[in-house]
């Protein structure tokens, strides 16, 4: 099947969603997904950050479709017309969304484990405005325990249900959900059980914020001061594959491989997660390759003035070095 | 005035019995339904032009006639009971009073989709009506119009019905389902379609109650009949739930086309405005529906009289005009405050938000706080193109149509009344304690005509 995304052509399978056919073409066109997990079936489609327009339905029918459709759920045509990154209208509804998924968020990103690999972040500093109209209380919950090793907390949360569909996926049971309804519902475990399972350690990689964290390494060291290594180990229960991150020698968190889109290869055991965290438990394969622009290699975020920035003439001849190195680079 | 058809014999003592109802008629589309092939009666509610009354309009023969019909698996009917809107309350008055109408009406739909299990979904609140229709569906049982081999002709149908947990969410025909099936009531993300794959994955027809109930007028009287009451693709009567400032608030049974002056003013409906004012604007369909200032209301804006019709209603779109919806009409009279009035609903729809998406989700929240806000005198003028910022950035981004109907009545309230949001920021102190907003919305003072 043809289907244009951005005026790019790409021939994909029948069945595949607008989302993973971008993938295939990949680069600056692809939609943010902060709930869709390509590993979980059934996720997508809650956040609305892959927002696209099909100007073009299909070949057979070329009606556009009227709304604008979650590309991660919605399926690709033959001969189907998407607009992403061309469409001002979806640029504007993705900048509403991002603000609304920002407005009940703690903006804690200084305090918090998740900085650095966390996609709100990455997707505030891309989609975002620079401030925020929102001018009232935020929601704060405690923060739980859920388990030993893992720690709720859900005032970070956006909702976008990935750890209940991991849970319900990859474990034999679920004792975590959505309890309450509107803006004050929340992931929680019915009266405050523990969340003990083999595999209950994938929720933390499968959060897209820093709303479920590693007990074991929260506040240990922030993400781009770790170097991450893949490896191997035997094991039991799970391939056994990883990524361990190191600080100097010490191997101080142990997750699964992630790819670009943040989306781990395979799901890891708790064993490897929380209890083999040293060198010798496991067979280096080598660096993990991430991308140069990531804020884990590059320890910052690819500058870009804020719009009061370039506006204001103080704050501009304050940072004409940084312009000048930012254009020479 | 018209004939009424659901509402004939609502005056009859003990109508909710079924031997009165039987004797009033009762059950006799089902002998007939019965003796005709289900595609006949999908062609014949077809014919009949009836829309869906639960909101949205869709044609209700279109809607049957889309059920995929797959050899060996099961094909639901589920009937939404789960009224929850704000200003409708016509279904429970129906289930109440005259439940047998909407179990004689399930039989034949039942019949129409080959359907041999069909649930009434009711809204948890609604307790009375639940233990009512128990009751009714006991008494066809055991006449034997409902359980194996109706009337003899080998047709199974078991009706049930399952209270709901009383969240307007699942009045969403796919949180509905997700309900109905005892999870937590999320609506699905279309397609797939629940004509395709609905409840357990089936192919399921979700309907209203009013629109089941006038499937029995249909098959009673011929599709063409029915089509003849109404005006153009508008056929047939519905039932209005008037409520607000009118002199007498209730449901009333209308033929669509009715001039809205006749239907606001008349004795035979809702009398006028109470307590001698005026009319200062008009939410026609529920609070999810724009709404429109009283002259617009009376007129559209091509100075027309406005009819209660599909039609008319939407006439000039969201600029000018607003929406049939599920019939909730509410009246306000010159002393309501609009920007208290929209306050109210953005609170119920924050309330009644699943969670779900994320524009919905944050975005209700956020209105009702900048409403609060503005009610309570602190508002800023900023505020009104905020509101209108936050609507449309939720409307039509959104899983269902819960994001719509809370983003309209906002964005259509600050459009007609925004010099009445302005006054709440420059009398901020005023609008605490006197909380009537402006009247001058009510001029020109529609004079009642002299009915014949």
């Amino acid at each position: 099947m043809k289907v244009t995304i951005d005026g790019i052509p790409v021939e994909v399978e029948p069945g595949t969603s607008i989302l993973n056919a971008a993938r295939q073409i990949g680069g600056d066109i692809v939609p943010p997904a902060m709930c869709y997990y390509s590993k979980l079936e059934g996720s997508g489609g809650k956040c609305r950050t892959c927002l696209v327009k099909v100007t073009k339905g299909s070949e057979k029918d070329p009606r556009p479709m009227p709304k604008l459709v979650a590309s991660c759920r919605t399926g690709v045509m033959d001969g189907m017309e998407v607009q992403n990154i061309t469409s001002p209208e979806v640029l504007e509804a993705r900048k509403g969304i991002v603000e609304m998924l920002l407005i009940n968020h703690p903006l804690d990103c200084p305090v918090c484990d998740q900085a650095g690999e966390c996609h709100l972040q990455d997707l505030g500093f891309e989609h975002g405005a620079a401030k925020t109209r929102y001018e009232f209380d935020r929601r704060t919950f405690e923060k739980i325990d859920i388990g030993d090793k893992i720690q709720l907390h859900m005032t970070r949360c956006i909702l976008c249900y990935r750890c209940v569909f991991t849970a319900d996926q990859i474990t034999n049971t679920r004792l975590h959900g959505i309890l309450n309804r509107g803006d004050h519902s929340e992931i929680s475990t019915y009266i405050t059980k523990a969340v003990d399972n083999d595999f209950s350690g994938n929720v933390i990689d499968v959060c897209p914020v820093g709303a479920l964290t590693d007990k074991t390494f929260r506040f240990k060291n922030r993400v781009w001061f770790t170097k991450p290594v893949d490896a191997h180990r035997d094991c039991d229960k799970c391939c056994g594959k990883t990524t361990l991150w190191y600080k100097g020698e010490d191997v101080i968190r142990v997750t699964g491989r992630k790819d670009v889109y943040g989306e781990v290869e395979e799901f890891i055991c708790n064993t490897c997660r929380f209890e083999t965290k040293k060198t010798a438990d496991w067979v280096i394969e080598g660096p993990r390759k991430i991308s140069h622009k990531s804020v884990i290699s590059a320890n910052h975020y690819e500058f870009t003035p804020l719009p009061v920035v370039k506006t204001n003439p103080v704050l501009l001849e304050a940072n004409k070095e940084q312009f000048e190195r930012d254009t020479r680079l | 005035m018209g004939r009424k058809l659901l509402l004939e014999h609502i005056n009859v003592p003990g109508i909710n019995t079924f031997d009165v109802y039987r004797s009033k008629g009762g059950y006799a589309s089902v002998e007939k339904a019965l003796k005709m092939t289900p595609e006949e009666i999908v062609e014949e509610v077809k014919k009949s032009g009836l829309r869906g009354r639960g909101g949205a309009g869709f044609p209700t023969g279109m809607k049957w006639s889309f059920l995929a019909k797959p050899e060996g698996v099961a094909r639901y009917l589920v009937c939404n009971a789960d009224e929850s809107e704000p200003g409708t309350f016509k279904d429970r008055y129906l289930m109440t009073y005259i439940p047998h109408l909407l179990i004689e009406g399930m039989i034949v739909a039942s019949f129409a989709l080959g359907a041999k299990t069909s649930y009434i979904y009711v809204r948890g609140e609604m307790m009375p009506q639940i233990r009512i229709l128990e009751r009714a569906i006991a008494e066809a049982k055991a006449k034997g119009f409902l359980g194996k081999n109706i009337l003899g002709t080998g047709y199974d149908l078991e009706l049930y019905v399952q209270p709901g947990g009383g969240a307007y969410i699942c009045g969403e025909e796919t949180a509905l389902l997700e309900s109905l099936e005892g999870k937590r009531g999320n609506p699905r993300i279309k397609p797939p379609f629940p004509a395709i794959a609905g409840l357990y994955g089936c192919p399921t027809v979700v309907n209203n109650v009013e629109s089941i109930a006038a499937v029995v007028p249909i098959i009673n009287e011929g599709g063409e009949e029915y089509a003849k009451i109404g005006i153009g693709r508008s056929t047939g009567t519905k039932l209005i739930s008037a409520g607000g400032n009118v002199k007498k608030p209730g449901v009333y049974e209308i033929d669509l086309g009715l001039p809205v002056e006749e239907f606001l003013y008349s004795d035979e409906y809702c009398g006028g405005i109470a307590n001698g004012k005026r009319l200062k604007a008009v939410v026609a369909g529920g609070s999810s529906v724009p709404i429109l200032p009283a002259n617009l209301f009376m007129k559209t804006i091509n100075n027309e009289p406005r009819l209660m019709s599909y039609e008319s209603l939407s006439d000039g779109g969201f600029v000018s005009g607003t929406m049939m919806g599920s019939g909730g009409f509410i009246a306000y009279d010159e002393d309501q405050c609009i920007v208290r009035n929209t306050w109210n609903f953005t609170r119920f729809y924050h309330h009644e938000s699943c969670g779900q998406c994320s524009p919905c989700r944050e975005g209700t929240g956020w209105m009702e706080k900048v409403l609060h806000r503005l009610e309570h005198g602190h508002g800023r003028m900023s505020d009104m193109d905020l509101l209108v910022d936050v609507s449309k950035k939720i409307e039509g981004n959104t899983i269902c149509p819960l994001g719509d109907a809370a983003a309209w009545p906002v964005a259509s309230a600050i459009r007609h009344f925004r010099d009445e949001f302005e006054w709440h920021v420059t009398h901020g102190a005023e609008a605490t304690v006197r909380n009537f907003g402006l009247a001058h919305y009510a001029d020109p003072l529609p004079k009642p005509e002299v009915l014949a």
